[in-house]
């Protein structure tokens, strides 16, 4: 374990030389990476100031919300988004030097190829939560404090098992990777929003298969004690890490199932 | 087999065709999209519904049905605009393959746009059509009842996806200057989207916000043309979206040319 940690901390190290030494190029990718996440707090903050509250959720409460999934999305998206790029991998045949070395596959997949400007977009997550967390009239317990980090901690699990378990079905999709971006990216919108408005369907697919819900809303509603599905109790949120452990194991399931699959691209 | 047809007398037409015909040869990445689609749909629209019904069933002149409307239109548009910023262009210009596109005797804006074009109407196929479909059978989605919205709607979509792709052209003519342009790219993505619709309507901005919308092509891409086809917008204010379109694909269509001739004179190919 050890070992692994310093190889994989050697490869940060060489990334974040390589990567700051263009040095206009990386400060761009920073600002860019920022500016999109501000655009998307922007949107939130247009719908919700249009109407009083949406789902039970005002703007201050949603602010929560938004700031816990994105940071942790983010994090998720800085140690595994590059998971994505393995249909490329494949095509190109890459992905066949990775079996004939002496590390896991997957363990090489996410070290690969590790891009610092998605550490611009952290900071808008951390920034709305932490505003969230001022405006919002909390009690500030020890379950109150222990209620957030678990949150993050599992948050940040569930999105990358996310990628993970995407890219597993990549060797089977190829040309069809769009159809994880599904649950993907339509998981990180999915957990900014008050499952409160969701139907029977949505509730099924983000809160059990894929369960987002818990990676932001459910926690924060229970931190508010504002009930967050109809029917079900507030503490529910307190429930993160069974669904930290589901999406890990279905990640876990889907990459091995994904890697027994692969025949090679015969290079 | 079949005799090779003769050269066309318009290249031009067949730009727009191989464009079209392109799209159709990748069939199980066009399945992936409507079901990525379908996904974001059903949450926006669950989303959108719940914001209308907290404002009292009335919200920015939308009601559940035609917020409905204005979401899966939307889905079914973003297979056949370019809302993330980056071209064929661009690549061709890092690449210094743009060199061999100004040999050609044929324009080189004219080619790019009107593949692209091209490739946006097989979109609204596959992807369009569907999405209206999933609309109304699961989103609550109303149609026009005025066939007028249709024939208006219509032509309003071609101009939108003409303004999208005459648009990215003339951003792409930026690497000419910058060659690696990715970062017009990025800006280009952080706005588009919400300056287009594709969240939430822009009708739902403060009015500061909604008055720099209005000063940018976008609305005239996604916007506009779901107000008009949803049947929104009807008569006189209708034409009005026409005209605002037409205007926006002129000027977009005049910064591409004028930057192609400029940034020809700039082209540098590295290598050989």
């Amino acid at each position: 374990m050890a070992e692994a940690l310093r190889a994989y901390r050697a490869v940060v190290a060489s990334r974040a030389r390589s990567q700051a030494s263009h040095r206009a190029s990386f400060r761009m990718d920073l600002v860019g990476a920022l500016l999109v996440g501000i655009i998307e707090f922007g949107e939130i903050w247009v719908l919700y100031s249009a109407t009083d509250q949406i789902g039970g959720f005002t703007l201050a409460q949603i602010m929560l919300v938004f700031g816990l999934s994105d940071l942790a999305f983010s994090l998720a998206d800085l140690v595994a988004g590059h998971c994505d790029n393995l249909p490329l991998y494949v095509r190109a045949g890459t992905l066949d030097v990775f079996f004939l070395r002496p590390q896991p596959v997957l363990a090489q997949l996410v070290t690969s190829d590790l891009s610092l400007r998605r550490i611009g977009r952290c900071l808008v997550g951390a920034t709305s939560l932490t505003v969230g967390l001022v405006l919002n009239d909390i009690e500030w317990t020890a379950g109150a404090v222990g209620l957030v980090v678990l949150a993050l901690v599992c948050g940040f699990v569930i999105f990358t098992a996310q990628f993970v378990t995407a890219a597993g079905l990549q060797f089977f999709l190829v040309n069809g990777a769009e159809m994880t971006n599904a649950f993907v990216y339509g998981g990180r919108y999915a957990a900014t929003q008050p499952t409160s408005v969701w139907p029977r369907s949505l509730l099924v697919v983000f809160g059990a298969v894929f369960p987002v819900a818990f990676a932001a809303f459910l926690p924060v509603s229970t931190l508010l004690g504002v009930p967050g599905v109809a029917g079900l109790p507030v503490w529910l949120g307190w429930c993160a890490p069974v669904a930290a452990v589901w999406a890990v194991v279905v990640a876990g399931l889907s990459w091995r199932w994904g890697l027994r699959h692969y025949r090679g691209a015969g290079g | 087999m079949r005799p090779l047809t003769p050269p066309a007398r318009n290249p031009y037409w067949r730009f727009l065709l191989a464009g079209f015909r392109g799209q159709s040869a990748y069939p199980l990445a066009t399945l992936a999209g409507l079901v990525a689609n379908a996904t974001f749909g059903v949450l926006k629209g669950s989303i959108m519904g719940a914001a209308v019904e907290s404002s009292g069933g009335e919200l920015a002149g939308y009601t559940a049905g035609s917020m409905a409307a204005f979401v899966w239109l939307g889905q079914g548009l973003l297979g056949s605009v370019n809302l993330w910023g980056g071209s064929d262009l661009q690549t061709r210009i890092k690449s210094g393959d743009v060199a061999v596109d100004f040999l050609r005797p044929v324009s080189v804006q004219a080619s790019h746009v009107l593949t692209d074009v091209g490739k946006g109407l097989f979109g609204l196929l596959p992807r369009g059509l569907p999405s209206v479909l999933i609309g109304v059978a699961i989103g609550g989605m109303v149609l026009p009842s005025d066939p007028s919205a249709y024939a208006l709607g219509l032509i309003s979509l071609l101009l939108g996806i003409a303004v999208s792709h005459a648009c990215i052209y003339a951003v792409g003519t930026s690497g000419f200057w910058l060659v690696e342009s990715r970062g017009v790219a990025v800006f280009y993505l952080s706005f588009s989207g919400l300056f287009a619709g594709l969240y939430t309507p822009i009708y739902l901005f403060p009015d500061w916000l909604l008055t720099l919308a209005l000063l940018t092509p976008f609305p005239s891409m996604m916007q506009l043309p779901v107000d008009v086809l949803s049947g929104q917008v009807t008569g006189v204010a209708a034409w009005q979206h026409l005209g605002v379109q037409a205007l926006w694909l002129a000027i977009v269509l005049a910064v591409g040319h004028l930057s192609t001739r400029a940034g020809r004179r700039r082209l540098e190919v590295q290598g050989g």
